[in-house]
């Protein structure tokens, strides 16, 4: 009973492609997974779009959305009807065939990355031996697609944000690369099933999970900022503040194809949210040992949503850094504490079994932390607040 | 025709079209752009002879083609570096126009 | 010959015609990056997975960004007046063509003496691991050493000199 429900999709999807002949099989076995990805994380976003308007209105002390169903619940649909009926501008002076493929190139690169997630016990499209370098690969395709967007528009403003964008998901993309590489050295695969099948299992009721060490810790915190930026989420969304350029890369872009865009940025924060799930937190596996008869996809999708829950916290919290800021906290803050972490895993494994591996590793991490932030704060010039009044 | 003659044509035939690049285009960057579509042609050679060569369990080719790739973007970086310093002091990247040694 | 094989190279052999062909040089940035798409494809029908996600990688996610970032700052994206073709345009040409002849002739002269279909090989990237760090840890080094000469140079050469020392 328990192994069906845990198994139910993987079931349904033998059974129906059972009722195929047998020379159509394996592709409509492929097909049909496409098929529920395509289905399953669109209507993700949709409520995660309601989610994030509430969720920020109450944290902005006003109600949010309210008048299209009860609690505001059809907000997304109200959404997608509205952007499919906007006319499509396209300016004049834009590049007409770049400006129609940058959002599909977008979108598409995204749709890649769920292909390798394990969303629950062997439910993962590709199981393939180098999956977390495909995913990242994917990831890097992305840039080009935000550059296509900018230019094509033959927009000042849009180049601009499609400069700084690009700029800031190179600068973060090597902390995110580092920080896995972490997890990749612990479980001695590339594999993402085998990382989690390397963390699923219990001491004492507890689960084995990276987070619960302290470079893995360190790992997770670095790795949640780099995705913050990667996806330019707030307080890393100066490419797309709407206070300082317009909309930047997407100013050019109404209707469907700035839906399409919406798609792709949230899109890209599930998938970044699913494999932070994967490498920190155990992808499917249950918190403790005895919850292990949940099914394991409702795991997964419970830490992607609580990830999501946190992005949406962030957006409502923190100020927006500015472009130096956020290039200097890359490339001389996060740079150099992943390669520190990388090495203090290193010796993690090396300190063998016991309590003295956990006081080194936890004391050189916290350490470095903290020189670095003094280092830092000392140079910044940070100080009591001056105040300049008008003469 | 052997699917290892046919990906040795497709890497000459690309070799070929990055040297025409490289040797009849005036901007600097496209000629940077040829250089770089022979370095690839060259590496769907090492590929194709590790896959259907006697020993590709050695990973001779694979090793190869990787550390071709690193050494390639690492090239690129500077090129476009220098492409770039020489459009500040000569406001131009026409290769054209700077046939001359004096600066 | 596979269908796939000659629609993959099809796209690369287009891209790289358009890189080097047309007038816009962001457009050629573009269709650069679709020839290195193309040739990631080839990679991984020769069953070079590690390869071919490194192509994208590296290709794709850097090299053509810079590419791109390199013709902004050039302002290369405005045509230039004489025409984007050099004067000796044809001399280039005629070497390209015969470098080509001599290649081509040379694969298919030898095309009975090259081997057929083998066994796919099975490649881990266990394996490449222990390789990089056992067999080919001295290249491995070097590339490193490279890297970082790279690195520093690429800034000290595009970094913009002191106002004093102009």
């Amino acid at each position: 009973m328990i192994e069906t429900a845990d198994q139910i999709f993987v079931l349904l999807k033998h059974w129906l492609v059972g009722l195929l002949p047998a020379g159509w099989q394996p592709v409509a076995g492929v097909v049909l997974s496409v098929v529920a990805i395509i289905a399953v994380f669109p209507t993700l976003f949709a409520l995660t779009v309601w989610i994030e308007r509430k969720g920020l209105g109450r944290m902005q002390n006003r109600i949010g959305p309210n008048r299209v169903g009860p609690l505001g619940i059809l907000q997304p649909v109200a959404d997608a009807i509205k952007s499919l009926i906007k006319e499509d501008i396209v300016p004049l002076s834009a590049d007409a065939a770049v400006h129609f493929l940058a959002p599909l190139v977008l979108v598409a690169a995204v749709f890649m990355g769920f292909a390798v997630l394990p969303m629950g016990r062997n439910m993962t499209l590709v199981n393939m031996d180098a999956g977390l370098l495909f995913y990242f690969a994917m990831g890097a395709s992305t840039e080009l697609a935000v550059f296509m967007a900018g230019w094509s528009s033959r927009n000042k403003y849009s180049l601009l944000g499609a400069m700084r964008a690009v700029a800031q998901m190179i600068s973060y993309e090597v902390p995110l690369l580092m920080s896995s590489v972490a997890v990749v050295m612990m479980t001695g695969s590339l594999s993402l099933t085998k990382i989690v099948a390397a963390q699923n299992h219990y001491t004492w009721g507890l689960p084995h999970w990276y987070i619960f060490t302290p470079w893995g810790f360190a790992g997770f915190v670095m790795y949640a900022i780099a995705t913050t930026a990667e996806t330019n989420r707030s307080p890393f969304d100066l490419p797309e503040g709407e206070s300082e350029l317009v909309a930047g890369y997407h100013t050019e872009y109404s209707g469907f194809k700035f839906a399409l865009f919406f798609l792709g940025e949230y899109l890209a924060m599930f998938s970044i949210s699913g494999l932070g799930a994967t490498l920190f937190l155990g992808g499917w596996s249950a918190p403790f040992s005895f919850l292990t008869w949940v099914p394991s996809w409702i795991w997964f999708f419970s830490k992607l949503m609580l990830s999501i829950f946190v992005f949406i916290w962030m957006r409502g919290t923190l100020p927006r850094l500015r472009q130096d800021q956020l290039m200097n906290f890359a490339w001389k803050f996060v740079l150099p504490l992943t390669l520190l972490n990388l090495l203090v895993a290193a010796l993690w494994r090396f300190l063998g079994e016991g309590w003295e591996r956990w006081v080194v590793c936890s004391a050189i991490l916290l350490l470095a932390y903290v020189f670095m932030g003094w280092e830092g704060m000392r140079r910044g010039h940070l100080g009591p607040r001056r105040y300049r009044y008008a003469e | 025709m052997t699917p290892l003659a046919g990906y040795l044509l497709v890497a000459a035939l690309l070799f070929s079209i990055g040297l025409a690049g490289a040797l009849t285009r005036r901007n600097a960057i496209l000629v940077l752009i040829g250089i770089e579509l022979m370095l690839n042609a060259a590496n769907l050679n090492l590929i194709a002879f590790w896959r259907y060569g006697p020993h590709p369990e050695a990973l001779t080719g694979m090793m190869f083609a990787i550390f071709s790739i690193a050494v390639a973007a690492a090239e690129a970086a500077v090129g476009l570096g220098l492409v770039i310093q020489i459009h500040r002091h000569a406001h131009t990247t026409d290769l054209d126009q700077m046939n001359r040694m004096k600066g | 010959m596979s269908l796939v094989f000659y629609a993959i190279a099809g796209l690369t052999l287009a891209g790289a015609l358009a890189a080097v062909l047309l007038k816009n040089t962001v457009h050629c940035a573009l269709a650069l990056t679709v020839a290195f798409a193309g040739l990631a494809l080839l990679f991984l029908e020769l069953d070079a997975q590690f390869a071919g996600f490194a192509q994208i990688l590296v290709y794709i996610g850097a090299v053509a960004v810079l590419v791109v970032f390199a013709i902004l700052l050039t302002r290369g994206s405005e045509t230039p007046k004489d025409g984007v073709y050099s004067r000796n345009w044809l001399a280039g040409l005629v070497i390209a063509a015969g470098v080509f002849a001599v290649l081509g002739w040379a694969v298919l002269e030898s095309a009975r003496a090259l081997p057929h279909e083998t066994a796919a090989p099975t490649v881990t990237v266990l394996q490449i691991g222990n390789a990089l760090m056992s067999r080919y840890v001295l290249p491995l080094e070097i590339v490193a050493l490279l890297l970082t000469a790279a690195l520093i140079g690429a800034v000290i050469v595009a970094m913009h000199e002191k106002e004093g020392q102009k």
